[in-house]
């Protein structure tokens, strides 16, 4: 009997094969994780560069910047939350691009797994990780004077939707991550659209602040739209329409970048 | 199984302009290796990443255990191992981690992850090491870890891509003995290498690949009495009596010697080196020729090359990068050099 007549994992029926994008994406998840377990430096720059955004743009800020309502910790907070976890999610793009780089990505592709869990597993687990700097971001605001100011599940609405956008950009950056030619290359062209994105945005200072030609251009901005929405939610009066545009953005880029990655992931060239 | 475990027919590739496989016909029956030889953009990887699943053909057909290799890819996968130029593990896990996350993947049972894991562990020497991550690993290690993760699905066919490129001679001569043991399992494997003496070991047959086709094929007996065992090279102090000196030597050769006029330098492909030295030599001195230099090698990359091909090995500008050990020394044995 010789090891070749049974291989241990058979071939299964493709309805067998959905079920595994779940499974697999846990791997997935779970390796991802590990890098941090292994490396507590990662953990430390997680924790540390949250704590370092809220102060710095709290104290440096916070005197120079009018805004309405008056209390520019709370005005702030959101801006931060979204800043931070887009920023966050760059790391996806790095992620693949360095498991490409390292072979990794090809030991996936020629196992019988589910392709689509490698990108899902990704996303997940750096949306995971930007959930954790949202909660010590939420903590160390709170040390400063930031509050919520609706009910609880406004709060949880707003973190929600923090959290949704992170994903979403996610995505959008596992689209870089698999063009990129090396680590470095990703990190470098996902800021290319990232800056922009987040300092164009009523993140920081109110867009009615900004020269004529760049209003528009900022308010429509999806960071601008999920910024208000989640500030509208912290101050405790939520503008719905504003709520279901952030929730469509999210939705929307989902929809256009999860697909984009996959096809990419599953191109044999 | 009546079919080949590998079997590829007219396969085609293309990158844009750079033509990376000119139609190859491959044929590998169960249980053997073939030794894929060649240099650097001669067209291996390519070939194995097809085969593997991981780039589709621009035309032709590629099966493994008569499943095409584009239209059942999910198949090939549950039925192949790849181990790559590169380690392809996980610096950060440990190495059971690493064999654990393979066998997760390929949706074993929890019980049977850990036991193949150990199972592997103890034959690629690594219990010891197996729960510190990765990237305290030697080389050696890395290599020997990812081809144990290769292994985790007791894969039918094995792809190895150069498995010991940049490995050092005792590193290299564990892997081989590990793939010696695969193959008495009756794993088929396809190996490629760009070293003689690897594909000489290891492969059943061997099939020398440039510039993406096969150029040479047959056994490593069959390839020898083609281009002999040894090369005695000889370099004349008066390079005008080069050609002379060429002459005289050629009834020795296995094939036709080679002579570079420039330098009175003569490489002669010879069956049994060491026997026909001395008959070199008294030819050379029974003619009044001064010997400037004298050796005796096994044949290189470059020596079946030349034979085959009348030029050396060239490497893609392309993949300069992935073998920076000089041609000349790439042999677990050193030449033996006599100075004259």
């Amino acid at each position: 009997m010789t090891a070749i007549a049974r291989p241990l994992a058979p071939a299964a029926p493709r309805a067998r094969r959905a079920g595994w994008v779940l499974t697999d994406a846990i791997t997935i998840t779970w390796r991802n994780l590990m890098q941090v377990v292994r490396n507590p430096q990662l953990a430390v720059i997680d924790t540390i560069t949250p704590i370092m955004f809220v102060l710095l743009f709290a104290f440096v800020f916070g005197g120079a910047i009018q805004v309405p309502g008056g209390n520019y910790v709370d005005y702030l907070m959101p801006g931060i939350f979204v800043q931070t976890v887009v920023f966050g999610a760059t790391g996806t793009a790095i992620g693949l691009a360095e498991d490409l780089q390292k072979g990794l990505i090809d030991r996936f592709r020629s196992l019988p797994m589910a392709g689509s869990a490698v990108l899902v597993g990704r996303t997940f687990s750096d949306t995971l990780r930007n959930l954790y700097t949202v909660l010590v971001m939420t903590v160390v605001g709170y040390l400063i004077g930031f509050r919520f100011h609706g009910s609880p599940v406004d709060a949880v609405l707003a973190i929600g939707l923090v959290i949704g956008f992170a994903y979403a950009i996610a995505w959008l950056s596992a689209n870089i991550g698999l063009r990129a030619k090396s680590a470095q290359a990703a990190q470098g062209a996902i800021f290319i659209p990232i800056f922009p994105l987040t300092f164009a945005s009523s993140a920081f200072v109110p867009v009615q602040t900004m020269p004529s030609w760049l209003r528009p251009i900022a308010q429509a901005n999806p960071v601008t739209v999920v910024v208000n929405a989640a500030r509208g939610l912290v101050e405790g009066n939520p503008d719905p329409h504003t709520v279901i545009a952030a929730a469509a953005w999210i939705a929307g880029i989902i929809v256009v970048f999860a697909p984009l990655a996959l096809l990419r992931y599953r191109r044999r060239a | 199984m009546s079919q080949p475990a590998i079997l590829t027919h007219d396969l085609r590739k293309a990158y844009g302009p750079v033509q990376a496989l000119r139609g190859i016909d491959l044929t590998v029956p169960e249980g053997t290796i073939l030794g894929l030889l060649g240099p650097n953009g001669a067209g291996k990887t390519t070939a194995v990443r097809i085969l593997a699943t991981l780039l589709v053909p621009d035309a032709g057909h590629a099966s493994v255990a008569g499943h095409d290799v584009v239209q059942e890819p999910d198949v090939v996968r549950s039925l192949i191992g790849l181990t790559g130029q590169y380690a392809a593990v996980d610096e950060n896990l440990t190495g059971r981690e690493n064999l654990e996350l393979v066998g997760r993947l390929l949706h074993l049972d929890r019980r049977d992850v850990r036991a193949r894991g150990e199972e592997l562990l103890r034959e690629f020497d690594l219990v010891d090491a197996a729960g510190r991550p990765v990237r305290t690993y030697s080389g050696g290690m890395r290599r020997r870890l990812d081809l144990a993760a290769s292994l985790v699905g007791r894969p039918a066919v094995l792809f190895l891509d150069e498995p010991t490129t940049g490995l050092d001679p005792r590193s290299r001569v564990g892997l081989w003995e590990v793939i010696e043991r695969l193959v008495a399992d009756g794993t088929t494997i396809l190996l490629t290498t760009q070293y003689l003496e690897e594909a000489d070991r290891l492969a059943d047959r061997i099939a020398v690949i440039d510039g993406g086709q096969v150029i040479a094929e047959g056994t490593s007996d069959e390839l020898k009495d083609r281009l002999g065992e040894d090369v005695v090279e000889i370099r004349i102090a008066d390079t005008a009596r080069g050609p002379e000196a060429a002459e005289l030597l050629r009834p020795l050769a296995a094939v036709e010697p080679r002579l570079d006029r420039e330098h009175g330098r003569i490489s002669v492909p010879v069956h049994h080196g060491a026997g026909t030295l001395a008959e070199v030599v008294r030819r050379i001195d029974g003619a009044g020729l001064e010997v400037a230099e004298l050796s005796l090698h096994r044949p290189s990359l470059d020596d079946v090359f030349l034979t085959l091909t009348g030029r050396r090995a060239e490497a893609d500008p392309d993949d300069t990068t992935s073998s920076p050990a000089p041609r000349r020394r790439r042999f677990g044995r050193p030449d033996r050099r006599i100075a004259a």
